[in-house]
């Protein structure tokens, strides 16, 4: 066991690079994939059937298709629709597409969970949309949406691990390098899994903590 | 004296169904109306209409002389939107502000008040219904009865030329609706001109100067309460406060 450890030791940079690494794909993508879920879900609420049906088939073939899958196709499938990309920026903008989708559907249910009467009445003192939208649509979907949106972006931490697969030097690629090469499985996964749980609980602990503080006002308790 | 809001010729169809089935009303200015009848008999449906919250199919809306909205659309809404306050049924106040916070929100988002202006305007509106101590405290943490009171001080402070009221203690205990009723009879004294739809027979009696009975899309009678309630009466309107007469008796027995 202290030979393991000294092992691990003696890797010590690579996985700090592979926290680093993951850690930062997975706050990268979490912000993208909640500018683009707000943009899928204000135009399918907004736009008319036209810009709808379109993103809606989007939405629903990420949402069928294994995440493994999506990753292949853009970066093994990418070349030959001319597009070329790094592990990193493939990785990136396939965890951000896949985690957007799913927050769309969870800000379009939100959008659609405001009572109407609280939009008349912000028309009523003369509001515009876009100010109703602002000051009353946003905070009050924002209350319903936290809870499933911490765990969509949760679950976008843990799927960083897939993209080991195209070669992205990631917190699971390096610690699978490292069992390989010593055969100390047990230990460098088991050490794994425990620094993903810490970091899921530490996400977790900050949606309760914004949880309780939105709680004054929270109207469906 | 032009009247405070009239309407002419309002047609409203949802679906092949004539809710509005061509309305003439004038509302005298200064004065409170009520809107009474059955429901589905399109009460709701017309006060919407004077609160541009739903587009008529025909006919024209005048406020103080000037057209609210020709047929399908809204002439100056925006300008006119602020003129014209709503209560609700359901009150709708915003759950994510307090009472201070609904109250001034307007003047602060339209009406681009600083923030001390117009939380100073929203206290005083909130004091005169009698809630400037209850001012920091969000919706839920008030009775309907408060809320509502609440949600009449956000339409006042925008000095409305007419306030327009949806069923406002429909969807109160009955004890709660008395402090409701009281606000806006203050209101009517100080020369406020209202329209009400109201089930509150005692308060339509008591506080209108004139009455509309509507039934299935049509103005059936209007006039003074005097002349509204003074028999012999049309046949639909006995009938109707017949329902209440019996509801209110079987409250009694219960």
């Amino acid at each position: 066991m202290t030979g393991d450890l000294a092992i691990l030791g003696h890797y010590l940079p690579q996985l700090i690079g592979g926290v680093v690494t993951t850690i930062g794909l997975w706050v990268a993508a979490a912000i993208l994939s909640i500018v683009i879920g707000m943009a899928i879900a204000l135009a399918r609420s907004f736009g008319g059937p036209v810009v709808n049906l379109p993103l809606a088939l989007c939405v629903q073939l990420i949402r069928g298709t294994p995440f493994l899958v999506q990753v292949f196709l853009l970066y093994f499938g990418g070349p030959a629709l001319g597009l070329s990309l790094d592990p990193i920026p493939a990785g990136l903008i396939a965890l951000a597409l896949f985690g957007g989708c799913y927050l769309s559907e969870v800000f379009r249910a939100g959008i659609r969970a405001v009572p109407p009467g609280h939009v008349e009445a912000a028309a009523c003192v003369g509001m515009t949309r876009l100010q109703t939208f602002r000051r009353i649509v946003l905070p009050e979907m924002f209350v319903m949406v936290l809870p499933p949106s911490v765990n969509i972006i949760i679950g976008l931490l843990k799927d960083t691990a897939i993209l080991s697969v195209i070669s992205v030097p990631e917190l699971t690629g390096a610690v699978q390098q490292i069992g390989s090469e010593t055969f100390a499985f047990v230990l460098s996964l088991g050490l794994l899994s425990l620094s993903y749980w810490a970091l899921v609980e530490l996400c977790a602990h900050a949606g309760r903590a914004a949880e309780r503080r939105l709680s004054t006002f929270r109207f469906v308790s | 004296m032009t009247p405070a809001i009239e309407v002419s010729g309002l047609v409203k169809i949802f679906g092949d169904v004539p809710v509005l089935d061509g309305v003439n009303l004038s509302a005298p200015a200064h004065q409170v109306t009520c809107l009474i009848g059955p429901s589905g008999s399109g009460k709701s449906t017309l006060l919407r209409c004077m609160a541009m919250l739903e587009r008529q199919d025909a006919g024209s809306i005048q406020i103080d002389g000037q057209p609210l909205s020709i047929a399908g659309q809204h002439a100056r809404k925006g300008d006119l939107r602020s003129r014209i306050g709503m209560v609700f049924q359901q009150f709708n106040l915003w759950p994510h502000m307090t009472a201070l916070g609904n109250v001034a929100e307007a003047l602060r988002t339209v009406r681009r008040q600083p923030r001390r202006k117009a939380e100073d305007r929203a206290m005083a509106e909130l004091e005169k219904v009698g809630l400037a101590e209850r001012a920091h405290l969000y919706p839920r943490q008030l009775s309907g009865g408060q809320q509502q009171r609440v949600a009449i001080a956000r339409a006042l402070a925008l000095d409305p030329q007419l306030m327009l009221f949806d069923e406002p203690t429909s969807a109160l205990d009955p004890e709660l609706t008395g402090e409701v009723l009281n606000v806006m009879r203050r209101l009517a004294t100080s020369g406020m001109s209202m329209v009400v739809v109201s089930h509150e027979i005692g308060f339509v009696a008591s506080v209108a100067g004139h009455v509309a009975f509507l039934d299935r899309g049509k103005i059936v009678v209007s006039g003074s309460p005097e002349e509204v309630f003074a028999k012999p009466r049309h046949p639909r309107l006995t009938q109707f406060l017949e329902t209440y007469i019996d509801r209110e008796a079987s409250q009694l027995i219960a």
